[in-house]
């Protein structure tokens, strides 16, 4: 147990710090010495010790107490030992309401400082044992990939258990950004198709031609460039799931196309005569009300109630606040492990901000704003300043909207500006935005913007 | 086969040298030669704290270990300290070579009590098969009858015994098939 914990001692005698760090080597310890305070921070900076000993005069540049209080700021809840040869009431005062969680005079009693140091591991063993437990219950709130604890994701996920292994078409309604993909993978990877494929395609990055060949494939020679027979999506898919995203924004010749293969489980290759049967489970989503769509003449009535058999609504986020902090978490460990950032939480400062935003981007956008704090953090905590970016937009909110142009001119502007801010970057740019990469593209392309 | 060397820093008594080296030889499986006693560490002496620093009777006898000896313990009669602690019943280099021993404070006189020869030639043998353990990497041991556990009172001292436990002793040939192995690749 105790190989795992490290300890600091900042000690300006060479003896003294050598002397101390070689019996806590003894008791199994791992430790690290430095002479002086300034080296403390910045190993303080790079790795969290267990226990810190400072001893509190030291020559040149910053004393114990001023260690401490740095130390302090990085690592809230350090463990410090203030450790001094000339003991006064004054400076004990000083150090123990500065935080230090002991006072040590040295010469000491070999048996005080090992009491001592195993209250203080024990806390530590403790505190592990706290977040160890906590992550569990993390995976309590999560399904497949999805984590929650809102009523309404339980009833989610419950209907996914029961309809997993059915063969009905699923559709899948929800804002961008509130992971509409992840709970087609949860159905699929939850049913008896989970050995066999899962094949996602978003039918509004392309177009339509494009994507008919991409769902049916097609044969040699079917138009210009179709050197070979290729296999469409439906025939990789065979025995397992379709994931249809964006499927409002295809064209009413693929809306047909799509009502015959759902219906008759057959199609043709482009260009092909032979008629194909497959089984494929299809599981439709869209960041678009279809019903409305369909009102509107847009989308086929007989194609969206073939799609909506089994309907799930995802809540955007702002619906279910709750499960914000959870979410920063998980996304702290896991892009955190990703750049190889040691950043072991988020301050409750910095969680107010997320609670009070209004994610407009959902999920997503909370995703990319932890990975834009992990990015810019220097300290072991994202804090407040960290999420300064979320505030900026905030205040926008203050902004006075134009009120002689369209909303397509509106939104032409927006995405020309924030491309022009991202130097063209798309994952950024979507991130901001708070939509998603294969929108960003199509509105690219609707407003023909130049990319930087 | 190496050996372990055990000498007298000063005057030290017979029987205390004998039942360090029974100890050694029964936990360690070394064989045991006795050094020409090496006269008292007024070297280590510290006017200040009236006490015999440890880590400068450890370098003195770092430049004294023989070309042969595997292990160098020293013991002697004179009160031991670190300078971050009060006081040391011995010390050693973690994973080193030489490691010392006091008896000063495994005497029942010393906490004004009546003198209790046996208990104090046991005292002396645990605390030898502890500093030697440290040679060979043994971090303290949270068995609290282990050679290895850490020992800051006499009391603790006496609940351990003089062997060490299962897992120390695994990990004892564990650090022994590594200095073999490093000696082989050296050769």
């Amino acid at each position: 147990m105790k190989a795992h914990w490290h300890i600091l001692v900042v000690d300006d005698e060479e003896v003294m710090r050598e002397s101390l760090a070689v019996w806590l080597r003894e008791d199994g310890y791992l430790v690290d010495t430095t002479a002086f305070g300034r080296d403390a921070i910045e190993k303080a900076r790079q790795r969290e010790y267990a226990i810190y000993f400072i001893d509190l005069k030291m020559p040149g540049g910053i004393d114990g107490i001023e260690t401490m209080m740095a130390i302090r700021k990085i690592q809230p809840d350090a463990s410090i030992i203030i450790v001094t040869a000339y003991a006064t009431v004054d400076t004990a005062i000083t150090a123990m309401k500065e935080g230090a969680q002991e006072y040590l005079v040295k010469p000491c009693n070999p048996q005080e400082i090992s009491l001592l140091v195993g209250r203080l591991i024990k806390v530590k063993n403790l505190q592990r044992e706290n977040s160890i437990l906590r992550k569990k219950l993390t995976r309590q709130y999560s399904f497949q990939d999805i984590i929650s604890k809102n009523a309404k994701m339980a009833e989610i996920f419950q209907l996914i258990r029961e309809v997993a292994s059915l063969r009905s078409t699923v559709l899948i309604q929800g804002e961008s950004g509130t992971g509409k993909e992840l709970i087609a993978r949860a159905i699929h990877y939850s049913g008896d198709r989970a050995g066999r494929p899962f094949i996602g395609i978003s039918s509004g990055a392309l177009a339509e031609t494009l994507l008919e060949s991409e769902l049916f494939g097609y044969e040699k020679g079917a138009f210009t460039g179709a050197a070979s027979q290729k296999k469409g999506t439906f025939e990789l898919a065979d025995g397992g799931t379709l994931f249809l995203d964006e499927i409002g924004d295809i064209s009413p010749k693929l809306q047909t196309d799509l009502l015959r293969i759902l219906q008759e489980k057959k199609f043709y290759r482009v260009g092909g005569t032979e008629e194909l049967e497959v089984d494929v489970r299809v599981i439709a989503a869209s960041n678009i009300d279809l019903e409305e769509a369909v009102h509107n003449g847009k989308f086929r009535e007989d194609l969206f109630y073939r799609l909506n058999v089994i309907n799930i609504r995802i809540p955007p986020l702002r619906e279910r606040r709750e499960d914000i902090p959870l979410l920063a978490h998980h996304f702290i460990e896991r892009i955190g492990h990703e750049l190889s950032k040691d950043v072991g939480g988020i301050s409750e400062g910095a969680l107010k901000i997320l609670m009070n935003h209004n994610w407009p981007g959902n999920v997503r956008e909370l995703e990319n704003a932890v990975e834009r704090a992990l990015v810019t953090c220097k300290t072991r905590v994202l804090a407040e300043e960290d999420f300064s970016f979320l505030n900026h937009t905030q205040e926008h909110r203050g902004w006075n909207a134009p009120t002689d142009m369209t909303l397509d001119e509106l939104e032409n502007q927006v995405i020309a500006a924030t491309l022009h801010r991202t130097h063209g970057n798309i994952k950024e740019t979507a991130g901001i935005l708070g939509i998603d990469r294969s929108t960003l593209y199509d509105r690219i392309k609707k407003y023909n913007l130049p990319r930087t | 086969m190496k050996w372990i060397c055990v000498v007298a820093l000063g005057s030290t008594e017979e029987d205390a040298l004998a039942a360090v080296e029974k100890s050694l030889w029964q936990a360690f499986g070394f064989e045991i030669r006795r050094l020409t006693p090496l006269g008292e560490p007024a070297y280590a002496y510290d006017p200040q704290r009236l006490q015999y620093s440890s880590a400068a009777v450890l370098r003195f006898l770092l430049d004294r270990v023989p070309a042969d000896a595997a292990r160098v313990l020293a013991v002697t009669e004179k009160d031991l300290f670190i300078p971050m602690l009060s006081f040391v019943f011995g010390h050693a280099q973690l994973n080193g070579t030489v490691a010392c021993i006091s008896l000063a404070r495994l005497r029942q006189e010393f906490y004004g009590l009546p003198p209790n020869r046996p208990l104090m030639l046991a005292r002396a043998a645990k605390e030898a098969v502890h500093e030697i353990g440290h040679t060979f990497g043994l971090a303290h041991c949270s068995d609290p009858v282990c050679s290895m556990s850490l020992s800051n009172e006499v009391r603790h001292v006496d609940r351990k015994g003089a062997e060490l436990c299962m897992s120390c002793s695994i990990l004892f040939a564990e650090s022994l098939k590594h200095i073999e192995r490093c000696a082989g690749e050296k050769r």
